[in-house]
């Protein structure tokens, strides 16, 4: 067996020892640890992703001596190791934008706990990437949940600790649900290993015999996982998590951990129910509506927000919505356009947050509208980051959100009944983006004439502009030069099947 | 050679007149400007009082509902929603079990080929008389390690929380530590000299014998912690940091976690790539036998006894 395939399974493990040896260390050294942990994984990844490419299969990796459905595995192919790899860039990006600020607002004695988190955070990511088996899954979003809420209460003041009470119960809610119906199916098909579990959930379908309690547990399956990346009407938790926490955890929070969950619904569609099964069941439909719904009422509350950062909170729940809203098309091409969106979203978001930061930094730390006028001239990379990342989420061509934008409508016009609302609401909700995205580009590019406030330029920031830079490109490529990365995830989903 | 003027002297020179111009506290045309301290605004406090009974007026006639019809209804609404929801969901789900194959029943999918081998093989394979502990730490190894580091960061979370610096901490413990408990409680003291060794040698026992016994390293840390919180409670922390304080506390609990994590990897990557792995399986029924099950069970031991002790620690405290 080539070396190549025990990468996955190294990079899973490193963060652990990772996160288990930041315990130990002072902050800085584990943030030493840690960014040398995302460089190394992410070169671990591009090997494993440039290795399933060119033998074109995807391959299981027995954890241990006992091969499955004894023992565990993990499972890796174009998808997964596209995935991970962009995982690991933007978790990099993120940390290194937001560094300054998380040394002003969290303790110093607490600094290096942040760093176990984030490790902890990513080997669960990983892990919910590249696992083969239901239990594993669920043993991972436990780790995820909790260092999710980790991430949003380091930051002490009264908002973040309400934010991550909240957002723990509604996690929580949906890890109940998640467990419920796996609980379930395991009692009808007597499998955890996810290919075990579709060879036997294809033959109670076939017998008939158990109908109601399967579709039961797909349904509480995919209602928990929906909770736990925050569809339109379970997103009560979010603004408050994404607006108020430091600005690294925002970034890692939307970006990631939620396309986490999506990820393994993915997954437990394709691999675990078989797509036609789950299909059938009409759970699609009303994913698509809540998608839809999400798209719309995500955007509407997005404009009535003054606060910069949780108007890009509730932005990303309309972008949550157009992912599901791929997904309820029910088609192939659908799909790929949802997987593409998270690509997108992730790499857009971040930015955003990352941007949205050095605007406040440079209005006295103030996020309301009226304090931020002219900021894009105080902080020129911010400014146009934020711009870029703007456009990008409206969906303007040359940016990663356009194609996005264009594979979803494509998919739309191959399916015959669900065309029309989701054209129409797609077209009601890039207006709207534009309305509330444009509306803060012109307020930070408004010129004010004396102002108080300090001017920051590459001299001050330099990690931080390089970042924003590197955001850039990242968006630009997706954008520019999309046919490789839509070949890919198409090539992984043949891979799923 | 200079001389030095007096303020007086010096005061009457041209130098000292252009000087004060240029720097503009004095103005030729209007005489001297006063520099005065900007004041700062005061607000008097009855004002704030004033305004926060409004504020609270105002909340309150929001939020009452005897005077909020619409609060009030809106309430009802709300009730009765949830309510329903939930019975709705158990009703689902009550339903649903209904379904379910019956327990017990021998054509169940549950039995099949995965538990079979593992009851009939599970002993020659792993080792262990105790098929749970074989089936957790040697077939599914890569969960136990995860659902131990749900713990690892379960303790890092309530830090975060709870976790005071040193300074305010001594300074806590200076004032009283223990106001709602007794202090040198004869009755608890007395028990707890009694009770703590039988306790911490019953851990260690169900512990090391994880493999042969029901048991392991999840109960048997979970009898440590309780023992190490008796003893807390007895003699106070002082005496318990002569031999548990932050310092051993962190040791053990990475020395623990990255022995059971580099025994998972040498397992993993050897199994996976068809290596043959040197851990010795022993003669079933032995205390030294089955292979990596003793180590781990002593290493998720140790873990949960320190997580144990710390969730207390932090509750009771702010630190260990």
């Amino acid at each position: 067996m080539e070396f190549v395939r025990n990468f996955p399974c190294i990079s899973i493990m490193l963060c652990l020892f990772a996160g288990i040896i930041s315990s130990g260390l002072r902050g800085r050294a584990a943030m030493r640890v840690n960014t040398a942990l995302l460089v190394i994984n992410t070169v671990l990844n591009a090997f494993t992703l440039v290795y399933t490419l060119a033998s074109g299969t995807s391959y299981v990796y027995v954890m241990g001596k006992f091969p499955a459905p004894w023992g565990n595995e993990i499972r890796a192919g174009v998808l997964e190791a596209l995935l991970a790899l962009f995982f690991c860039i933007i978790m990099l990006l993120s940390l290194l934008g937001g560094r300054h600020k998380l040394v002003e607002e969290v303790e110093e004695s607490k600094i290096y706990l942040y760093y176990v988190l984030t490790d902890l955070l990513l080997s669960s990511l990983l892990a919910l990437v590249y696992t083969n088996d239901m239990f594993t899954a669920y043993v991972f979003v436990e780790i995820n949940t909790i260092s999710a809420c980790g991430l949003i209460m380091i930051r002490q003041n009264g908002r973040t600790i309400e934010a991550a009470v909240r957002y723990m119960i509604m996690s929580l809610l949906g890890s109940g649900m998640l467990l419920l119906g796996l609980c379930m199916l395991y009692d009808l098909t007597g499998h955890l290993l996810m290919s075990n579990m579709k060879e036997s959930v294809a033959l109670i379908v076939a017998e008939g015999q158990y109908t109601l309690p399967l579709i039961v547990s797909i349904v509480l399956m995919s209602v928990g996982l929906c909770i736990k990346s925050a569809l339109f009407p379970f997103h009560a938790w979010l603004p408050d998590a994404y607006g108020y926490s430091t600005v690294s955890s925002a970034a890692i929070l939307s970006s990631l951990v939620s396309k986490g969950y999506i990820f393994l619904l993915i997954k437990i569609i394709y691999r675990v129910i078989g797509f036609d099964i789950y299909h059938d069941t009409r759970i699609i439909d009303v994913l698509f509506l809540f998608g839809l719904m999400g798209m719309i009422f995500g955007s509407t509350s997005a404009i009535k927000e003054n606060d910069i950062r949780r108007m890009i909170a509730f932005s990303s729940v309309a972008q949550i919505g157009y992912i599901y809203m791929g997904f309820g098309m029910g088609t192939q091409a659908g799909m790929t356009a949802s997987i593409f969106h998270i690509l997108s979203h992730a790499a857009t978001k971040s930015l955003l947050f990352i941007a949205a930061i050095g605007l406040t930094d440079v209005s006295g730390g103030s996020r309301k509208f009226i304090e931020l006028t002219g900021s894009g001239y105080r902080n020129k990379w911010a400014g146009v980051a934020f711009t870029v990342g703007a456009l990008s989420m409206v969906g303007v061509p040359l940016f990663s959100g356009f194609i996005s934008k264009l594979l979803f409508s494509q998919a739309a016009v191959l399916n015959h009944t669900k065309m029309l609302p989701a054209l129409i609401v797609l077209g009601i909700s890039t207006i709207l983006n534009a309305i509330y995205f444009m509306k803060t580009v012109i307020r930070i590019y408004t010129p004010v004439g004396e102002t108080a406030y300090p001017s920051m330029t590459f001299k001050d920031m330099p990690v931080y502009a390089a970042v924003l830079a590197a955001f850039i490109v990242l968006n630009i490529i997706l954008g520019i030069s999309s046919q490789p990365v839509v070949d890919m995830i198409q090539q992984g989903l043949a891979m799923f099947s | 050679m200079s001389r030095l003027k007096t303020r007086e002297e010096y005061e009457k020179t041209f130098a000292f007149r252009f000087f004060r111009w240029l720097s503009g506290s004095k103005d030729p045309y209007v005489d001297e400007v006063e520099m005065q301290a900007q004041k700062e605004t005061v607000i008097p406090e009855e004002t704030i009082i004033e305004r926060m009974r409004e504020s609270e007026m105002i909340r309150d006639k929001v939020y009452d509902e005897e005077q909020n019809k619409a609060a009030r209804i809106f309430h009802k609404i709300y009730v009765t929603a949830a309510i329903l929801f939930c019975v709705i969901l158990v009703s689902v789900l009550l339903i649903t079990v209904s379904f379910l194959p019956p327990t017990g029943n021998a054509d169940n999918p549950v039995n099949n080929v995965v538990s079979e081998r593992y009851i009939e093989n599970g002993l020659q394979e792993t080792g262990a008389l105790n098929i749970v502990s074989g089936m957790i730490l040697t077939y599914r190894a890569f969960d136990t390690f995860g659902e131990t580091n749900v713990l690892f960061i379960a303790t890092c979370c309530v830090m975060i929380l709870l976790m005071v610096d040193d300074a305010i901490l001594k300074k806590q413990e200076a004032q009283n530590d223990r106001r709602f408990e007794p202090k040198n409680d004869a009755i608890l003291q007395g028990t707890a000299f009694v009770l703590c060794p039988i306790i911490f040698i019953f851990g260690i026992y169900v512990i090391l014998n994880g493999h042969l016994s029901p048991g392991g390293g999840f109960s048997g840390g979970s009898i440590i912690g309780a023992g190490l919180i008796l003893y807390v409670a007895a003699f106070g922390f002082k005496k318990t940091q002569r031999f548990f304080d932050e310092q051993v506390y962190k040791i053990a609990k990475i020395t623990a976690l990255c022995m059971y994590g580099l025994i998972g990897t040498y397992f993993y990557m050897t199994g996976a790539n068809g290596i043959e792995n040197h851990i010795p399986l022993g003669i079933p029924g032995h205390i030294l036998s089955s292979g990596i099950i003793l180590p781990i069970n002593v290493c998720v031991g140790l873990e949960v006894a320190c997580t144990m002790y710390a969730f207390y620690a932090l509750f009771r405290r702010g630190g260990l």
